[in-house]
């Protein structure tokens, strides 16, 4: 890799907070004029990673780079970056101006110098003549232009925007995305950006980071995440999704809701489990004709403005959303077609749990830091390590947690078109995923059970 | 019953215990003791040097013992403020805990204490005396305000390239005067009326203007003793304005 080129290195960053894993080993580099989106659901480490670029958080493992420089135990007033922060920060004891200007006071800038460049900013971010206003007294819109204009005054190498339009309104909201975009071409500094929006991100970004549970899922451009994502977080988070189970039987031939479609993907092998993707606009809808690759009734069609969303059921159960400008009643009969370039096909991460466990004896064996029976097992020994396998659907969840073997809460639901398939973290803190056609919700608390006859035992 | 008359009771007991007492003092002041109209209480206070001297004497040690209590107290609740260890709060309550207990009791207690070590009774002991009971009244607003000021503040300023002491100064400092305001009008005004903690820490022999106005009280010279009092409520009003003027938000920091 040649360091040149970038203008922030981050390598192998990991951070804990007590036993909570915040961040593991992520690495991301950025180039110098780049427009970077760290996207994510709350809580997927994000924001963290951003305090530990502009140096509020120290990481508990890894190196970052800024400039080629190693600043990974700078302190934040002498990192060559600044903040854009959520809840704006503005100083509450200064004026508009003061505010701007402090950065330049604290540099010794000359004070007719200051003043030039603190008028420059107000008018980038077309807040001209409020130098004497009370902070106070502005809206949420305008002390967002006014922090703004306090970090690029500053003229940093990098700029660092924590949900800079989370707490505007949509309108403003869209508004301030075109500014930002303008004004990342006008500056040509280096912008990462933090945001839960994924259609912020689609619509600013030259590079989109997924983040989810503190790992990086996917990096790639606007167009490389919508319509090739790396796994199915990606594909369920960017966008509205139909994920799939299927099977690859054969190159450029993908087999799920019980029938064979054409695709475009190889190189998988013959018979590989396989998630599929199919975007809602993706799916061609007509009334009932032979012409058709499958049929199925409309379940629901809803107007969303430019579009219309309907849901379809197939014959065998499957249920696929479907978007497109004309309406079809609840209740018809209807044919689809996908184009093979539309399918897109994803290797499947895992396709059963598996996890290190220990023989306590002959009936019982530990996972997951608990004890659960299993059918007998003939030469392995207590104490033995082995190797545990428990299909997705073998799992049972159940509403009172004082029913299960251990307790989780779902993490992550991902509806697959006949069941869900849902993370569970349990109090161990590792992943169990679960396929299930009962219905729960995220952070839901629920209790774990597995049949002795479903956990498979094999010597390491 | 409509919620206002509710008050009314209070309104009752404000006439009589706040109100009553205040145009009493006042009528007091003005009159001699026949129940004339007179300004001879003011005269005299203007004239006599030893009441005036007294009234310039426990301005002097108010302002010192509130200052003490700034030095002391400021970086006291920024301790308390920011340490992790006392995120439990115990640090804060040892540093409150004195103040439950009886105003006399402690100053008692001092005053064995200063025996205890040999040390003398007197100014000295006056001004620990004072700033030992009032501590509490200035680190109390101030790590109030510091405890709720948002913490983006101190990292916006980090980002925009302030070193920790900038910080400080520029931010922290600025951002906390509502508390160390409260702090000054819940430490200043009562020194200027105290009288135990001058009686017991100095034998006697400092008189504060508290003490002043106990004895006149006390030998019956109600007019003269109510012309001082009004005195001093008119110092105490007018530290409340300038306070007041400077911080438009001081009773933020009081609870």
């Amino acid at each position: 890799m040649n360091n040149s080129n970038f203008i922030i290195e981050l390598s192998h960053i990991s951070k804990s907070f007590g036993e909570k894993v915040v961040l593991d080993d992520v690495s991301l580099y950025v180039k110098k004029g780049e427009f970077v989106t760290i996207l994510g659901p709350s809580g997927c480490g994000k924001t963290t990673l951003l305090r530990i670029l502009a140096g509020f958080g120290t990481a508990d493992e890894g190196e970052i780079k800024i400039g080629g420089a190693d600043i990974t135990n700078v302190p934040p007033h002498e990192r060559p970056v600044n903040t854009v922060f959520q809840r704006y920060a503005l100083f509450p004891h200064l004026n508009v101006y003061d505010n701007i200007a402090f950065g330049l006071k604290l540099k010794k800038v000359k004070e007719d110098e200051i003043e030039t460049r603190v008028r420059k900013a107000l008018k980038m971010v077309g807040m001209t003549d409020y130098e004497w206003r009370d902070v106070n007294s502005l809206s949420g819109g305008q002390q967002q232009r006014v922090a703004i204009a306090r970090a690029i005054i500053n003229r940093p190498q990098v700029l660092l925007l924590d949900e800079p339009l989370a707490a505007l309104d949509l309108k403003m909201r869209k508004d301030m995305q075109m500014e930002l975009k303008e004004m990342h071409k006008t500056l040509g500094i280096t912008f990462v950006y933090v945001t839960h929006d994924q259609e912020e991100a689609l619509t600013l970004s030259d590079t989109i980071v997924v983040m989810s549970e503190g790992k990086v899922q996917q990096i790639g451009t606007p167009i490389d995440i919508y319509n090739e994502p790396k796994n199915s977080f990606v594909a369920d988070f960017i966008g509205e999704s139909n994920i799939l189970n299927g099977t690859m039987v054969k190159d450029k031939l993908v087999r799920f809701m019980g029938q064979e479609f054409e695709c475009v993907d190889k190189g998988m092998g013959e018979n590989a489990p396989v998630d599929v993707v199919i975007r809602p606009e993706d799916v061609y809808i007509m009334a009932k004709t032979d012409s058709g690759m499958f049929e199925g009734v409309v379940q629901s069609c809803i107007f969303k403005g430019v579009h219309y969303e309907m849901l379809v059921t197939t014959p065998n159960g499957y249920e696929i959303m479907i978007q497109d400008y004309n309406a079809f009643e609840v209740g018809q009969q209807v044919s689809m077609i996908i184009k093979p370039s539309d399918i897109h096909v994803m290797q499947k991460e895992r396709i059963c749990n598996t996890f290190e466990g220990s023989m306590i004896d002959s009936t019982h064996v530990e996972i997951m830091g608990k004890e659960f029976v299993c059918n007998e097992q003939v030469g392995i020994e207590g104490g033995e390590k082995v190797e545990v396998e428990v299909a997705f659907d073998k799992v049972e969840l159940m509403d009172n947690k004082e029913d299960g073997t251990m307790v989780g809460d779902v993490r992550f639901i991902l509806y697959k078109g006949d069941h869900y398939h849902l993370t569970i973290r349990t109090e161990n803190g590792s992943n169990l995923y679960v396929d299930t056609h009962d219905v729960w919700d995220d952070r839901d608390i629920v209790g774990i059970k597995i049949q002795p006859e479903d956990i498979k035992i094999k010597r390491v | 019953m409509k919620r206002g008359s509710w008050s009314f009771p209070y309104f009752i007991f404000l006439l009589i215990f706040v109100v009553l007492p205040l145009a009493l003092i006042f009528l007091y002041a003005f009159q001699d003791a026949e129940g004339n109209f007179t300004l001879k209480n003011f005269s005299k206070f203007i004239s006599s040097p030893e009441a005036a001297n007294t009234f310039v004497y426990s301005i002097g040690v108010a302002i010192i013992t509130t200052v003490l209590c700034i030095l002391l107290g400021y970086p006291a609740a920024y301790i308390l403020s920011n340490s992790e260890l006392c995120r439990s709060k115990v640090m804060v309550v040892l540093f409150i805990l004195p103040m439950w207990i009886n105003i006399l009791v402690r100053t008692l207690a001092t005053v064995a204490l200063f025996d205890f070590l040999r040390l003398p009774l007197g100014e000295g002991a006056l001004i620990f005396g004072m700033v030992y009971n009032f501590l509490p009244f200035m680190i109390y607003p101030i790590y109030n305000t510091l405890q709720k000021m948002d913490h983006s503040y101190i990292e916006a300023a980090q980002d925009l390239g302030a070193s920790p002491m900038t910080v400080f100064t520029k931010v922290v400092a600025p951002l906390s005067m509502p508390g160390v305001m409260s702090g000054v009008m819940m430490v200043f005004m009562p020194t200027i009326s105290t009288f135990a903690i001058a009686e017991l820490l100095t034998m006697n022999n400092i008189k504060l203007f508290g003490t002043t106005i106990q004895e006149n009280i006390n030998n019956g010279m109600w007019n003269y003793g109510a012309a001082l009092s009004l005195i001093m409520l008119v110092i105490i009003f007018a530290t409340n304005l300038f306070s007041d003027s400077e911080e438009q938000t001081n009773n933020e920091g009081i609870i």
